[in-house]
């Protein structure tokens, strides 16, 4: 075995691969071979470290070293500099925003330094092509421990007790949901993973799957033997090209190894996943209309009742979790419910990941224990707002979640903090908005987004979603009158109430909810005909106001 | 895939090697000095020496990492040796021979070499 003495984690996520990561390890690799030094030095292409905004990354470790937008030019000097000679390639260093210093090692950084990575604890690490690398982080360890030495019942009561809630933005139980289907009895049951991310801007599922593939397959197949289910599916939006191949490799490891397949540990227990291909509907990440598109049926939602639990996929029981949920299945088996529980608030335990972007330092993704604040997220892992400006507000849970303001930033956030402030946790989107924003002009993006996105299904979401966006789009142009803003609340409140599906009960949140923080916002356009932050065109003859 | 000790025989060997990578805090530290002068002097080889000799013991909690020049040129190659909570010492031309010993003697067994310590270390 080559004994290296120094491993270079390059990041080869979709963020950073589309800045030519691939390049870059292959020039390490070329110039480390012409110096002389491929046999102590390992060049590994790693899942994302979050941290986008200054993308390509390099770790070094077991020095610690960071280096940020690393080019593929660049890799000759790492190498004279850092491996042969032992210097720190200074100008490739992480400067600070806030303390305007150089940052050697990824511990001193302040975007990591808040972090508890517990969904994302192999991003980073481990060379998600290389089923090896994940069995020596303890890697289906925890499905062994599972099929040798526990029953299903005790496997669901353990999830249970962890308080682990669904990441895919419901927040509901998860041991409680398979429970649920543990007890609808029948020859066929289903295991699905909803890897449809559709929030804008939300990417923490597609960088689980391309970092850690196998955390997921593990979590699938010891859910699949607590409620009694041999075959899982992995619902992903075809959009995700990276992850599919990630995916495909983990899954062609494991049934090699048998870790997938028939009679898994030497048990009784046979389990194996699918990939099905979905088109990048917002709305198939609502289970109901996610089973449809599996079947190979239009991607629309059904009433509920019947809950999946009871007849889901082909009329089967079915479980239905999001990629971040299973992330954290293996780690809780193995350190126990009451590690994830001392985690993270009453009623909200572990951690989340929130994509943050927008007017944001740091952009990237970010993995907190549930409760941190808001605040410290956006000034302290975020490194605070671009160019100095002030914070105006911030959109949590994507286009059904709502807007943040300044004075709530000290709320610890969690399922039910942030639906109390008319918000949600949704899948863990966060922008942050500066005063160059106009909240209008946001809610008009969001409810374009929902307008395309909803299937059409039910009359509310279809037509009211429209009418929506259509004053909306008055309101921007100028020719918005008060009466307008009534219009928008009662259609509104119309639309959450009557709507058959998620997509609908929760899409005019943006809009209400600025109209209740920025009403002033909102008269300003519709009374003085004038944008104060100066983006709507059709009242770009006014001059924006002067701000104190 | 067996049994728990199938896999657990694949985790041993794999962990091996990202031993490397999981390096944290609490772990024995050796600095091998690789500025111009330490290079020139035969440090890589023992640093190579001395990175096969963990590996071969299989010491788990110590990294061996390489830094820029420790200021004592006149006894390249050095090697430091951080443990924690200890204070940490300043060894000087150390040969492959010489780092093997300090692997067996200074880290395993606690005893310092004192005929090899050319100085004081600062951090």
């Amino acid at each position: 075995m080559k004994n290296s003495r120094l491993h270079m984690l390059v990041c080869g996520g979709t963020g950073c691969e589309s800045q030519d990561s691939n390049k870059l390890v292959n020039a390490l690799n070329l110039v480390l071979d012409k110096y002389g030094y491929k046999d102590e030095v390992e060049v590994i292409k790693t899942g994302c470290f979050g941290f986008c905004e200054k993308g390509p990354i390099i770790k070094v470790q077991p020095d610690d070293i960071f280096y940020v937008e690393v080019k593929p030019k660049d890799a000759k000097r790492i190498v004279e500099e850092h491996v042969i000679k032992g210097r720190k390639v200074e100008d490739l260093l992480y400067n600070e925003p806030v303390k305007k210093e150089k940052v050697e090692r990824q511990h001193d950084m302040s975007f990591y330094k808040k972090q508890v990575r517990i969904a994302l604890r192999n991003c980073g690490l481990i060379n998600p092509e290389n089923i090896e690398e994940y069995i020596a982080v303890d890697g289906y360890l925890a499905l062994g421990n599972v099929l040798t030495t526990m029953t299903p019942m005790e496997v669901i009561e353990l999830v249970k007790e962890s308080g682990l809630r669904g990441r895919g933005g419901g927040g509901f139980p998860t041991g409680y949901k398979w429970e649920l289907t543990y007890q609808n009895k029948n020859d066929l049951k289903f295991i699905i993973c909803n890897a449809d991310e559709g929030d804008p801007g939300a990417f923490m599922d597609r960088s689980i799957l391309e970092g850690d593939p196998h955390s997921v397959l593990e979590a699938m197949a010891i859910a699949g033997y607590a409620i009694g289910a041999e075959k899982g599916y992995i619902y992903i939006r075809a959009e995700y090209p990276l992850a599919i191949h990630r995916l495909n490799i983990a899954i062609s490891q494991a049934r090699e190894l048998g870790l997938l397949g028939t009679r898994l540990f030497d048990t009784d227990f046979n389990f194996d996943i699918e990939l099905k291909y979905g088109a990048g509907a917002f709305v198939c990440g609502e289970e109901t209309a996610l089973i449809n598109s599996v079947e190979g049926g239009r991607g629309e939602p059904n009433a509920k009742p019947p809950f999946p639990a009871e007849s889901g996929l082909w009329n089967r029981p079915s479980c239905v979790n999001n990629v971040e949920t299973f992330a954290n299945i293996p780690p809780i088996i193995l350190k126990g419910p009451k590690w994830f529980s001392g985690i993270g608030t009453e009623k909200s335990k572990g951690t989340k990941v929130f994509a943050l972007a927008g007017k944001v330092n740091n952009v990237g993704l970010v993995e907190v224990p549930m409760g941190t604040k808001l605040r410290d997220i956006i000034y302290e892992i975020g490194g605070g707002v671009r160019d100095n400006l002030k914070l105006k507000a911030v959109q949590t849970g994507g286009p059904s979640g709502g807007c943040i303001t300044e004075e709530e930033l000290d709320i610890p956030i969690d399922y039910d903090s942030l639906k109390s402030i008319g918000s949600m946790m949704g899948s863990g989107g966060m922008i942050v908005m500066d005063e160059k924003d106009c909240m209008v002009n946001i809610s008009k993006f969001y409810l374009e987004f929902t307008e395309e996105e909803s299937c059409g299904k039910c009359t509310p979401c279809r037509i009211g979603n429209k009418r929506l966006h259509e004053i909306l789009t008055k309101i921007t142009n100028g020719e918005g009158t008060e009466e307008d803003l009534e219009r928008l609340v009662t259609l509104g409140d119309m639309i959450k109430d009557s709507s058959l599906c998620g997509l609908g009960q929760t899409s005019p949140n943006p809009v209400l909810s600025t109209l209740k923080h920025f009403r002033e916002e909102y008269l300003e356009h519709v009374v003085n005909k004038n944008c104060p932050a100066g983006v709507c065109k059709g009242l770009s003859k006014k001059k924006p106001v002067n701000k104190q | 895939m067996k049994s728990l000790e199938e896999l657990k025989a694949i985790r041993e060997k794999a962990m091996k090697k990202l031993n490397v990578r999981t390096a944290g805090e609490e772990e024995i530290k050796i600095l091998v000095g690789m500025g111009t002068c330490g290079i020139s002097a035969g440090a890589r080889e023992t640093l190579t020496a001395m990175v096969e000799e963990i590996n071969n013991r299989n010491l788990q909690n110590v990294v061996i990492s390489q830094v820029g020049c420790l200021g004592n040129c006149f006894g390249e190659p050095i090697v430091q040796v951080n443990i924690p909570n200890q204070k940490s010492i300043l060894y000087g031309k150390v040969t492959p021979a010489k780092g093997k010993k300090i692997i067996e003697k200074h880290i395993l067994n606690g005893e310092i070499l004192e005929d090899l310590i050319i100085g004081e270390a600062f951090h």
